[in-house]
């Protein structure tokens, strides 16, 4: 018998592999086009809608409800406590084609990536939502085809949220429409705040990421211009960029926003102002603790300095991955309905892009206790009503918006501002 | 002295020559089963490695010479060497890099050290062994997510109990001078690293001190009293008998932690609390991994995540078999 020599049998085993590895890479290689349409089933006994939710929605009780009167449409939801997390995870789902749920909540600033990419997207135009929301809301998931691939749950016309006691410890006025008057430009606002540190503990705002993007909320063209060419040297990204650097040592506290040095300040009345989307108030809220430390009263003022502006709010969306898109397309025509976004609004503070739910008493003639009884339902519809500018958010503004908050963080956390502008350049160079 | 007799304990078989075919039929089928078997045997491991770990392995060395199409999140055409040029010109993947190590000596170090420390202390004769083994193995079986929650909501650089002890006691005279306050914990890279690296080894010592103490027990007892007979004392009989005897176990734990130790994620990850969770606003601890994460899931290119992850791969290779061949050669000279 012939023994094998080494290099033949190196070979061998050399081909095999080989083989071994065609063959997987044949398996897994075949990606269907994530394009399509999945194969639509029925929902059988035991199966479950599922809708996945981040932050508050506000969706417990109305999906109890739901439930309750569709028993052939059970509804499950998961909620993510962070967009950013739940972003994360949804660019992994589409990357990988499955693991998506029938509904998929999405933020606001991400909406012009899904419609850069709409093939991925049920269109949930129907003539029942003709005219269902505020234009700027429906305009931002629509196509340039006329596809609408988002139905808008809330949205975030931003007022002034203030902490009534601090103000009169440190003298300044405290009814709200006095404090209104002080701060219609962001000049009063600033020095008004300046005025307020001398006297007090507490720091002007809730962290200089907040007050950024408030202002960048008025910001016609933040990042990218119309054609989507990013662009972000210009003169209002700069000013924003500049106003709240030179403000880090003096109004700021000096701590990124949603982090657990940001969450204590609420509670130990460090935080005298925020720039407060009406859905802000369910976070300020439980970050000062409900029932509030004694002595600690909020109140809003019906007033944003620099006119008005909007922040956030979100959308539903089905992805075709979706086994069940007819109920889930029934499931978001009747929960972003106005009935129930007004019902949100009273419970959780997010307010209605709804047009008809803007004039519904319920919205409108809503007092919340626990802001000093503030007429929140007037003052977020007032807000809503003096937004002017709606900035211009291309595929990639989601993505900047993130370096941008970095870029912020970086000069509270003591770096030169030029320096931490550079990385900014670099951060966003390296997103092309 | 042992690879001596592991060589007598299995002597070579003379080939022995036949002429009953039958037999040789018989006996082929015989040496193709003692030939075969193992292999088939082992096989189920190697099946799955190739399914879950050789795949993705060569997969991500096509992806990394390749576009990525952001928008559908496919892969596009072949664009050769540029997403390496990308990676490695990135003062980001530099800087990670950097951290990585800073990381990774500041924890498998101590930790080895301190590991074989307390395992030594554990072989010892103590009341109540098993709790104290299994006390130390504690931290091991805690959630990593939930393990940096916690240390993140104690470290948290303004509101964190640790700074808040620190401030108070700050305050006392002599340690004023000393210049004893709250430390940046999230803002200061090192300090950042220190923190990580203390998560780290939290979590990981007692598991390589029982590593340790498995191998310790092994080490023939009439060692301890022949080297006590001959005088040596507890120091003494630890440097001469039990070190060299558990050296096999050393380099496995060396080389184990050193990759493990190179790929540091659930920490800096969620240790970094502003929302894009990169590793801190200025990536002061990103670690490589990360990197990777945030390139390919984050930022969505997935053809620089791929190559980072190649480089990344390349490097630990590399410091894994220069520790084997450092942890050898030292260990070999210690037993002379």
């Amino acid at each position: 018998m012939r023994k094998r020599t080494a290099p033949t049998r190196r070979l061998l085993a050399a081909a095999a592999a080989g083989s071994l590895l065609l063959g997987l890479t044949a398996a897994c290689g075949d990606n269907s086009d994530p394009t399509k349409s999945a194969k639509q089933e029925s929902l059988g006994e035991g199966d479950q809608l599922t809708i996945t939710t981040f932050g508050e929605f506000g969706y417990d009780e109305l999906i109890d409800q739901w439930n309750q009167e569709n028993p052939d449409i059970q509804v499950k939801q998961t909620k993510v406590a962070l967009w950013d997390d739940w972003k994360n995870e949804l660019n992994t789902d589409l990357q990988a084609g499955s693991g998506l749920p029938d509904v998929v909540a999405i933020e606001g600033d991400y909406m012009p990536a899904v419609v850069a990419a709409p093939d991925r997207w049920v269109d949930l135009s129907q003539s029942e939502v003709d005219g269902r929301w505020l234009d700027f809301k429906s305009a931002a998931a629509t196509t340039p085809d006329g596809a609408l691939l988002g139905y808008a749950t809330d949205a975030g016309p931003e007022a002034i949220c203030y902490r009534a006691d601090l103000f009169k410890d440190a003298g300044l006025p405290t009814d709200r429409d006095e404090v209104a008057k002080l701060m219609t430009t962001w000049d009063d606002y600033f020095s008004l705040g300046e005025q307020f540190v001398k006297n007090s503990d507490a720091y002007w705002y809730d962290a200089s990421g907040s007050v950024a993007q408030a202002m960048l909320n008025q910001v016609p063209y933040p990042f990218e211009k119309s054609d989507n060419a990013v662009d972000i040297e210009n003169d209002g990204l700069k000013n924003v960029y500049q106003t709240v650097s030179s403000h880090v040592g003096d109004l700021s506290p000096q701590v990124p926003q949603w982090s657990d040095d940001w969450t204590a300040n609420f509670a130990d009345s460090k935080v005298a102002t925020v720039p407060c989307p009406g859905w802000m108030r369910s976070n300020i809220k439980d970050n000062t603790g409900d029932p509030a430390p004694k002595g600690a009263v909020w109140d809003v003022a019906d007033v944003f300095p620099g006119g008005g502006g909007n922040w956030g709010g979100s959308y539903l969306a089905i992805p075709k991955t979706s086994t069940h898109q007819e109920d889930a397309l029934k499931f978001i025509t009747w929960i972003t309905a106005p009935e129930q976004q007004a019902q949100i609004f009273e419970k959780y503070g997010n307010f209605p892009s709804q047009v008809d739910a803007l004039s519904d008493p319920k919205v409108t003639s809503f007092t919340d206790e626990y802001f000093n009884n503030a007429p929140v339902g007037e003052i977020f519809a007032d807000r809503a009503a003096a937004i002017d500018v709606q900035p211009y958010k291309g595929p990639l503004y989601s993505d900047i918006l993130g370096k941008f908050q970095d870029a912020i963080n970086r000069v509270d956390a003591g770096k030169d501002p030029d320096e931490s502008w550079a990385t900014f350049e670099q951060d966003v160079a390296s997103l092309q | 002295m042992l690879t001596e007799q592991r060589a007598e304990a299995a002597p070579r078989e003379p080939a022995t020559p036949t002429v009953d075919r039958r037999l040789l039929r018989r006996q082929r089928r015989s040496r193709w089963d003692l030939k075969v078997s193992p292999y088939l045997y082992v096989s189920p491991f190697f099946v799955l490695f190739g399914i879950v770990g050789l795949y993705p392995l060569v997969y991500t060395v096509f992806l990394s010479v390749h576009d990525w199409d952001r928008l559908y999140y496919r892969r596009g055409g072949f664009n050769g060497w540029a997403n390496y040029d990308f990676v490695l010109h990135d003062p980001v993947f530099q800087k990670a890099l950097v951290n990585t190590f800073s990381i990774f000596l500041m924890s498998s170090v101590p930790q080895i050290v301190l590991a074989v420390v307390i395992a030594a202390l554990l072989d010892g004769q103590l009341r109540g062994r098993t709790f104290w083994r299994m006390s130390v193995l504690l931290p091991f079986a805690v959630v990593p997510a939930a393990a940096v929650l916690i240390f993140g909501s104690l470290l948290a650089d303004r509101s964190g109990l640790v700074n808040q002890v620190l401030a108070q006691i700050g305050d006392w005279p002599v340690l004023h001078q000393l210049g004893i306050g709250p430390v940046a914990w999230h803002d200061h890279r090192w300090w950042s690293h220190f923190a990580i690296a203390g998560m780290v080894n939290w979590r990981w010592t007692g598991y390589n001190a029982l590593i340790f103490l498995a191998a310790m027990q092994a080490v023939p007892r009439d060692l301890y009293e022949s080297a006590a007979l001959d005088g040596g004392g507890k120091i003494r009989q630890f440097w001469s008998v039990t070190l060299p005897m558990i050296r096999p176990t050393m380099v496995f734990v060396i080389v184990t932690s050193t990759i493990g130790g190179l790929q540091i994620f659930t920490e800096p990850r969620l240790f970094d609390d502003t929302p894009n969770r990169e590793g801190g606003a200025d990536h002061e601890f990103m670690t490589s991994t990360l990197y990777i994460y945030v390139k390919g899931i984050e930022d969505q290119f997935y053809g620089r995540a791929s190559a980072a992850a190649v480089i990344l791969f390349v490097i630990i290779v590399a410091i894994a078999l220069l520790n084997f061949g450092l942890t050898r050669f030292l260990t070999r000279r210690a037993e002379k």
